[in-house]
Parts: C-alpha cells; sequence; structure tokens
C-alpha cells in the first residue's frame, strides 16, 4: 500500500504547512520579477496614497481663485502653475486623483458584480437566459464603449456620479462575457461533475467550484478595466458629460484650459500627464497579475 | 439470492449532435443486487461512461438525452427524476468515482475543504465532528499521515492518493451503489491492484454494491461476480464470471480474453480485436460486430442478432443455434 505514499517523501519534510500563505507567495515570487509591474504598483500606490491624504498634502485649496494670478507659469508657489481662476494646478491635480480612482475602482466593482451575476446565469443555467443575456452583451459590446457612455449620460443628466454608472454599465459585458466563459469551462471539468454526483447542488456548485475558479481572470480584467473606466471618465468630463465645474476632475481640466494651450500650456500637460501615469500604472499592473496568476505559465 | 437494488431496463441513450442523433447507448439491461460487484467490459466508446452518467442523471445534457427505457433504484423509476431528487439520491444512495484522479478535485481547495464539504451535504454535524468524519473516512481508504492530509492541496497527491481521496469522498454518506468508471485506468499496475483491493475491501465491510467499468477483463477477473461485455452501445454478453471466461459466447468476448496480458503467458505476443469500435448508429443492420469477427456468416449481415439465454446471455448466432 505504500508505493502511493512514498512517492513524494522529500516535499512533505520542506513544505510549507500553510497552503494559503504559499499560493501568495508563489504569487509574489512570480509577480516580483516582473519590473514593468512592480513600477506601475508604485505609480498607482503613489496617487492611491495622495487621493487618501490629499487634505493635508494640497498646498493651497481647490477653489482658491485668484485673478491676480492666473495662469502663471510653474514656481516655487504653485509647482504645476496656475489655471484660467488663478487656481492651484498643484492642487487641484491632487484632489483630482481622489475624483478619478473613485470612479474607476466603483465603475469596476459595480461591472464585475452585475457582469458576474449575467455571467454565471448565462453560463451556468444555459438555455433560454444565456441566449437573451449573451445577446444583449453582444448589442452592447457592438458600441464604441465611449458612445455608448455619452448616450446613457445623455439620458441620466451629465454628471460624475452618472458618468459611473455609465462606465459600470458599459463595462458588464466585458465582466458577463468572461465570467460566463469561465463558467462554461469550469462546469466541464471533472470535479464539478464529481461534486455533482455525490449530490452537490447548484448554488454550492457556483460558490464553491465556479466562482474561486474564476477570481483570477476576473482580478486581471478588472485592474486592466480600472485604467479605462478612468480614461472613459476623464473623456467624459472633457465632453462636458462627466464631472462638471468647478470639480478638479483631469479631464475637465483639460478640456477648461484646452484654448490656453498655447500661453499656458502647463494649465493641460499636468492634467494630461496625471491620466497617463494612472492608466499606464492600472495597465502595467493588470499585465503583471496576469503573467503571475495565469495557471498555464506554471509549470 | 439477493434482490436487485438497481435495475437498467431497455436504456437507450442518445446524444443530438450537428450530424444528427447518435445512439450511444442501444437498449441495454442489466441489474446490481445487493452487495454484489458487476462488472462491465468494452472497449474505450462503446458507451460506459454515457451508461454510468445516465444512471447518475449527469448527462451534458443538451446534447445528451435518454431517449428510452427505464432505470429502477430500489423499484422507482429514476430515468427521468427532478433534480432535485436525484441530487438527493446522488452521494447518499448511488455515488461516483471517475477516471481521472487528477481532475476530480478542485486544485484550488484543499483535501479537507473538499472531503469536509461532502460530508456535510447530507450530514449535519458540528464542525470537530465534520473532522473527525473526514479523517476517518482518510484512515478507512487506507491514507496515512490524514489530519496533515486534511490541509494539502491536490497537486501535492499522486494520483493513487488522490483516487483514495475521492473513494473516501464517494463513500463519505454510505452509499448503496458505488459506479467506478475506470477508476484505475490513470493508474501505474502497482497502484491500480491496491486501488482494486481497496474497493473490494470496501465492499465487503460496507455492502455497498459496486459497478465496475473497465476497458480491461483483467480487472473483472480480479473482483467482480457478475459481467456485463458491451459493445457499440449494446449488451453482448452477460452471465457469471467463470463462465463467461471458461465459456465465452461472443467473439468479441473470446477476443477480450486473449488480449489480457499475462493470462495465458504469452505477454510478448498481445492478441488485439482488429478493427475498432463502429460509431454509434453507423451499422443499421445486422449484427454490430459483424466486420470485425472471425466467425462472421451471412445471416450475421442480414439479421440482428437477440440477447439470449438464461443466467449466461450472448448476441451472437453461433451460439444460439441450438436454442
Ligand atoms: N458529449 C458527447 N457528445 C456527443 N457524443 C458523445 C458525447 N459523449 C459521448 N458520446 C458518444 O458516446 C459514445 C460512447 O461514449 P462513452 O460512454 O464515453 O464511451 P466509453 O465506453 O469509453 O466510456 C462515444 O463513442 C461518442 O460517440
Ligand atoms: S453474430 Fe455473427 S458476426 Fe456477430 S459475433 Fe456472432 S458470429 Fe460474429
Ligand atoms: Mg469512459
Amino acid at each position: 500500500m505504500s508505493q502511493a505514499t512514498q512517492a513524494k517523501p522529500e516535499q512533505y519534510i520542506v513544505k510549507d504547512k500553510s497552503p494559503m500563505i504559499m499560493a501568495i507567495n508563489d504569487f509574489w515570487k512570480a509577480f516580483r520579477k516582473n519590473k514593468p509591474a512592480i513600477a506601475g504598483s508604485i505609480i498607482v500606490a503613489f496617487f492611491v496614497l495622495l487621493a487618501i491624504f490629499a487634505n493635508f498634502i494640497t498646498p493651497q485649496g481647490i477653489n482658491d481663485q485668484n485673478i491676480g494670478i492666473r495662469l502663471q507659469p510653474p514656481s516655487a508657489a504653485h509647482w504645476f502653475g496656475t489655471d484660467d481662476f488663478g487656481r492651484d494646478i498643484f492642487s487641484r491635480i491632487i484632489f483630482g486623483a481622489r475624483l478619478s480612482l473613485r470612479v474607476g475602482f466603483l465603475a469596476v466593482i459595480g461591472s464585475i458584480i452585475v457582469g458576474t451575476f449575467l455571467g454565471v446565469i448565462a453560463g451556468y443555467f444555459g438555455k433560454f437566459l444565456d441566449v437573451l443575456i449573451s445577446r444583449a452583451f453582444d448589442i452592447l459590446l457592438a458600441f464604441p464603449s465611449i458612445l455608448l457612455s455619452i448616450a446613457i449620460v445623455a439620458i441620466l443628466g451629465p454628471s460624475l456620479n452618472n458618468a459611473l454608472v455609465a462606465i459600470a454599465i458599459v463595462n458588464v459585458p466585458v465582466f458577463g462575457r468572461l465570467v460566463r466563459s469561465r463558467v462554461l469551462t469550469v462546469k466541464e471539468e471533472e470535479y464539478v461533475v464529481a461534486a455533482r454526483s455525490i449530490g452537490m447542488g447548484d448554488m454550492r456548485i457556483i460558490f464553491h467550484h465556479v466562482l474561486p475558479n474564476s477570481f483570477a481572470p476576473i482580478i486581471v480584467q478588472g485592474t486592466l478595466n480600472i485604467a479605462t473606466a478612468i480614461l472613459d471618465a476623464a473623456g467624459l468630463g472633457f465632453l462636458g458629460m462627466g464631472a462638471q465645474a468647478p470639480l478638479p476632475e483631469w479631464g475637465k481640466m483639460l478640456s477648461d484650459s484646452r484654448e490656453y494651450i498655447q500661453n499656458a500650456p502647463w494649465t493641460v500637460l499636468f492634467p494630461g500627464l496625471a491620466i497617463v501615469l494612472v492608466v499606464v500604472g492600472f495597465n502595467l499592473i493588470g499585465d503583471g497579475l496576469r503573467d503571475a496568476l495565469d495557471p498555464r505559465m506554471k509549470n | 439470492m439477493s434482490e436487485a437494488i438497481l435495475k437498467v431496463d431497455g436504456l437507450k441513450t442518445s446524444f443530438f449532435t450537428d450530424d444528427g442523433e447518435v445512439p450511444a447507448v442501444d437498449g441495454i439491461n442489466f441489474s446490481v443486487n445487493e452487495g454484489e460487484i458487476l462488472g462491465i467490459v468494452g472497449e474505450s466508446g462503446c458507451g460506459k461512461s454515457v451508461t454510468s452518467l445516465s444512471i447518475m442523471g449527469l448527462l451534458p445534457s443538451p446534447p445528451g438525452k435518454i431517449v428510452g427505457g427505464h432505470i429502477y433504484y430500489k423499484g422507482e423509476d429514476i430515468s427521468h427524476a427532478k433534480e432535485s431528487r436525484m441530487r438527493k439520491l446522488r452521494g447518499n444512495d448511488i455515488a461516483m468515482i471517475f477516471q481521472e484522479p487528477m481532475t476530480s478535485l478542485n486544485p484550488v481547495f484543499t483535501i479537507g475543504d473538499q472531503l469536509i464539504e461532502a460530508i456535510r451535504l447530507h450530514n449535519h454535524l458540528s464542525k470537530q465532528a465534520l473532522t473527525d468524519r473526514a479523517v476517518e473516512l482518510l484512515k478507512l481508504v487506507g491514507l496515512p499521515r490524514a489530519k496533515e492530509l486534511l490541509n494539502e492541496y491536490p497537486h501535492e497527491l499522486s494520483g493513487g492518493m488522490r483516487q483514495r481521496v475521492m473513494i473516501a469522498m464517494a463513500m463519505s454518506c454510505n452509499p448503496k451503489v458505488l459506479i467506478a468508471d475506470e477508476p484505475t485506468t490513470a493508474l501505474d499496475v502497482t497502484i491500480q491492484a491496491q486501488i482494486l483491493d481497496l474497493m473490494v475491501k470496501l465492499n465487503k465491510e460496507t455492502n455497498t454494491a459496486i459497478i465496475m467499468i473497465t476497458h480491461d477483463l483483467g480487472v473483472v477477473a480480479q473482483m467482480c461476480n457478475r459481467v456485463v461485455v458491451m459493445y457499440a452501445g449494446k449488451v453482448v454478453e452477460e452471465g457469471d464470471v467463470k463462465d463467461i471466461f471458461n465459456h465465452p459466447k461472443h467473439p468479441y468476448t473470446e477476443g477480450l480474453i486473449q488480449s489480457i496480458p499475462d493470462l495465458y503467458g504469452k505477454k510478448d505476443k498481445l492478441y488485439t480485436i482488429k478493427g475498432s469500435v463502429p460509431k454509434p448508429g453507423s451499422i443499421r443492420q445486422g449484427c454490430l460486430f459483424a466486420p470485425r469477427c472471425e466467425f462472421v456468416m451471412d445471416k450475421c449481415k442480414e439479421n440482428t442478432p437477440e440477447l439470449l439465454g438464461d443466467s449466461h446471455k450472448s448476441r451472437c448466432f453461433l451460439h444460439q443455434e441450438q436454442a
């Protein structure tokens, strides 16, 4: 009887007894080697800290207007210069981080919740509901996402929160399709048939087998989508369909200052840079997560 | 004679594919008595797995569907039972283990998580009692270090150990019938023998009837009382293991017996039946085995033989002359 048990004795000696920690260690080992992903994490962590501690960091209030110092170039007093109302651009960008990150995170969390729900129903219960949900996703995905969000905001009325809702809705099919395809794969796995063969019901199978095995791709896609959500929110802000004055939303700041691009380029340069940095940061993390979590990359 | 606990009566299961209806299982009959070990043998593709999934109500549907016949468990027809009824039966009354111990466990949970979840499905026990029962089950299936195993992940176990865990999960609620679909095919020969021994031991200790599905008559010889030989979705021979080995009444069974390694001491030249199992539904007239049969006669191609006989049945004209 011992053949089976003697198979890998050495493994038991060195084995870390906490498997959860082992899994995290494995992940961290793979992620750490990915230089761009680390750079992305540092960028994002930096912006998250800015957003959290905005009140303590900003040298000036975001809406402190002073026509006397309008459109001043960067200086010791105003690191990023001032805008057409004489407001401190540095302070506004820091508060803008708060707005953009909030939209990015909340919109994606909303899309993940709704998309997962619909994806599980479509993939697991199939048949008529699958056709209905999948076709709805196809239709939503047929439109360019920014056009669709504009249409939704046009119905709801322009505001940052409505932009958030619109972006969340537009991204639902992304997660819905992802989860549906995971469900279809996992559903056919032998361990699901085995679980059913001992009497496990649908709900338990979904929560015990399907969702845990869909977690990694959702996290990867979610991270990448935070970047697009932030970009879309800025786009909507730029078009006047998102954040409204005087909110220091980066896209809105860009559009408000675009007539000064020649005379006071810093008014558009810094909001633009902020957008690019955050988006690149999340994309780098997302790519790194994908590489570290992709089971095909592991042995 | 003891009572039939599971009876499959004229079961027909088809897959509805783009190429039309594929009759994977085409009218099979057999029954399993309480505490018995029944073997089902046949080459790959002859419908063994489809038969077991039909019994469990686990056919992938669509495209699979039971299109005819009945499956009786303790007299109750479960061939079209509601999912809620089947869920109660699965695990409690009928359980199943699968061919691939490598993929039958969820890679993201520990052995303990999965085994305890299996026990909890049909028992309301405290956390401590669940753990105790899990340890007890792992010991029952001959796994050492049971307590530590609970915290290990499937990938840390060998194939044989995983199959033992699968058996422990299947046995967790003392089912009356255990369907084992090629449980040792993916394992080394030595491990294979250990797992078969374990199953015979469990059968003796718990009186659980076992349906042993295999493509290897050697396995049947080792552990079964009776055997059903399947070919292309039909039963071609059925009887006591001894009768079938000593007096096979179907050329296909003869071929299977000759292709068991070792049994006739001719390891170097392994016999194989020429040709392969026809695609289900591709032969419409005559004996399904005719294209591969050494003894094929004219009438074999025109008429379809019936499954005839009392305790030892066969579906071949050669053995029905006198009948
Ligand atoms: N999901 C499926 N879709 C279509 N046909 C199937 C499917 N599963 C099985 N079949 C058909 O059923 C036949 C029997 O398969 P199976 O029962 O798995 O054979 P085995 O005896 O090797 O277990 C196969 O030859 C195949 O044609
Ligand atoms: S019926 Fe004819 S073809 Fe079929 S197995 Fe018997 S002898 Fe062979
Ligand atoms: Mg099979």
